[in-house]
């Protein structure tokens, strides 16, 4: 395997083995991976919402930009680093 | 405490003390609970109910082997309808490809195999058990073969720490996700085999070293959770996430843990989930409320502006060092038996290794009795 490198054309995705479930007791996102647990903050339950295998990192942006009327290029910086972070320790897949 | 006491993160459920492997720092107390004691399915089933109506989110399979239990395959399938996220802590060795494949299909999501050594020989004398290092590798192909994430569990100590590089080979090999280089702690059985694993401190600051490189090498390839030997640390590990606020642990019998070492400590009374809810146990049971928060704790512990951050260390460990579990953990180094730990560590590590005492119902003849205790 080698490391990913998360841009603007990557389709992200959870590999298997890693879970972004919504707990109903605590009431609580949660990325569930081997032994390991992140409680991801709203925003990053926004992206994380979109991660569907589907759509680029552009399209995710393009999407976050209009619902919350927010400048993409700012957006894209924030998407890049949150989900290249999140690539480097095993929770996201291109 | 004054907080809200919040439902622990994940279940530890240690499904049989039964295990092909004999290994000598086995994490199982030396009082082995026999099979004809075990947990029935139906009991576990509720467990697992519950422990998803907690908001719990991991469930850990272990033992002992918990791939000796026929009914493993009913509580994967029944922690996956509930919620809960399932892994399979094995040795790997009673797998085949056809059980992996359903356990998979039942909703299993990670395997961790651990492993004794790199080197055939080496690592079936540690383990106790012929074949079983080419079995290990044999399963771990199939785990990646059947599509799950593997996690490789290198347990390692003074025979073995100069094969940690290629461990972090095997690992890539092997396509694992993720590799623990875990140098034993010391409870139960291998405290007692301690002299015949405690490295030395110099060999431990090579393998930080070499694990340091390994971790910025492997970036996104490899992840690699590393657990060093407290005897040598300046700060306590935050065991468990803190005594009861995190994890619990349910023993075969169905004696519910704040940790798997818990037993070792005397004179704390234990509930089962036989008699009461997990939520009860976790709420109101006397073991859980002994070393919970920051009240029990003595200075420097009290009012040290770690006590929120490791929690006072390990009670464990407090124990079977100082003869009382509520004293500070002598890995830290505002206590007084500091110096003393670290240099019963070193003396012990440069004399030459005993012989194993292995892990088997009955090989525990001798009681130990805490070693700097008056």
């Amino acid at each position: 395997m080698d490391r990913i490198v998360v841009g603007k054309s990557l389709v992200p995705e959870f590999p298997r083995g890693v879970k972004f479930r919504f707990n109903k007791a605590k009431e609580q996102w949660v990325l569930l991976a081997p032994e390991r647990l992140l409680v991801p903050d709203e925003i990053a339950v926004e992206i994380l919402k979109l991660c569907d295998g589907e759509k680029t990192v552009e399209s995710i942006v393009s999407n976050l930009a209009e619902r919350f009327n927010a400048p993409k290029e700012v957006i894209v910086t924030d998407v890049i680093s949150m989900l290249q972070d999140l690539a480097d320790k095993g929770f996201i897949k291109g | 405490m004054t907080q809200t006491l919040e439902a622990p993160l994940a279940l530890l459920a240690e499904l049989s003390h039964r295990c092909p492997l004999q290994c000598p720092y086995c994490s199982n107390p030396l009082e082995l609970e026999r099979s004809s004691g075990e947990l029935d399915t139906a009991n576990w089933l509720r467990i697992l109910d519950e422990a998803a109506e907690m908001g719990m989110h991991q469930v850990h399979f272990s033992g002992g082997e918990p791939t000796v239990r026929k009914d493993l395959e009913d509580l994967i399938k029944h922690a996956d309808e509930v919620g809960l996220y399932s892994n399979l802590i094995t040795s790997g060795v009673l797998l085949d490809e056809d059980r992996l494949n359903g356990l998979a299909d039942l909703g299993l999501e990670h395997v961790q195999i651990s492993f004794q050594d790199t080197e055939k020989e080496n690592a079936d004398r540690i383990g106790g058990y012929k074949g079983g290092h080419e079995k290990k590798i044999e399963v771990a192909e199939l785990v990646r073969k059947v599509g799950l994430p593997l996690t490789l569990n290198a347990v390692v100590h003074r025979q073995n720490i100069e094969n940690v590089p290629d461990f972090l080979n095997l690992a890539v090999e092997l396509d694992a996700e993720r590799i623990e280089i875990a140098q034993v702690q010391y409870y139960g059985w291998a405290l007692k085999n301690r002299a015949a694993f405690i490295p030395t401190y110099e060999q431990l600051k090579q393998t930080t070293k070499i694990v340091t490189e390994a971790r910025e090498r492997l970036k996104g390839v490899l992840v690699i959770d590393y657990v060093v030997p407290d005897y040598y640390a300046q700060r306590p590990k935050t065991c468990m996430g803190g005594w009861g606020r995190q994890f619990l642990n349910i023993n075969p019998v169905g004696k519910v843990l704040p940790c798997h070492a818990a037993e070792s400590i005397p004179g704390l009374n234990f509930d089962n989930v036989k008699d009461h809810s997990l939520s009860w146990i976790w709420e109101n049971s006397e073991a859980f409320k002994k070393y919970r928060g920051t009240d029990w704790m003595p200075d420097p512990c009290k009012s040290c502006e770690r006590a929120e951050i490791d929690w006072g260390g390990c009670r464990c460990q407090a124990y079977a060092l100082t003869g009382d579990a509520a004293n500070v953990d002598p890995a830290c180094q505002l206590s007084p038996l500091h110096e003393q730990t670290f240099g019963l560590a070193m003396k012990e590590a440069t004399e030459e290794a005993p012989e194993f005492i292995y892990r088997r119902i009955g090989s525990d003849e001798e009681q130990d009795s805490p070693v700097f205790a008056e």
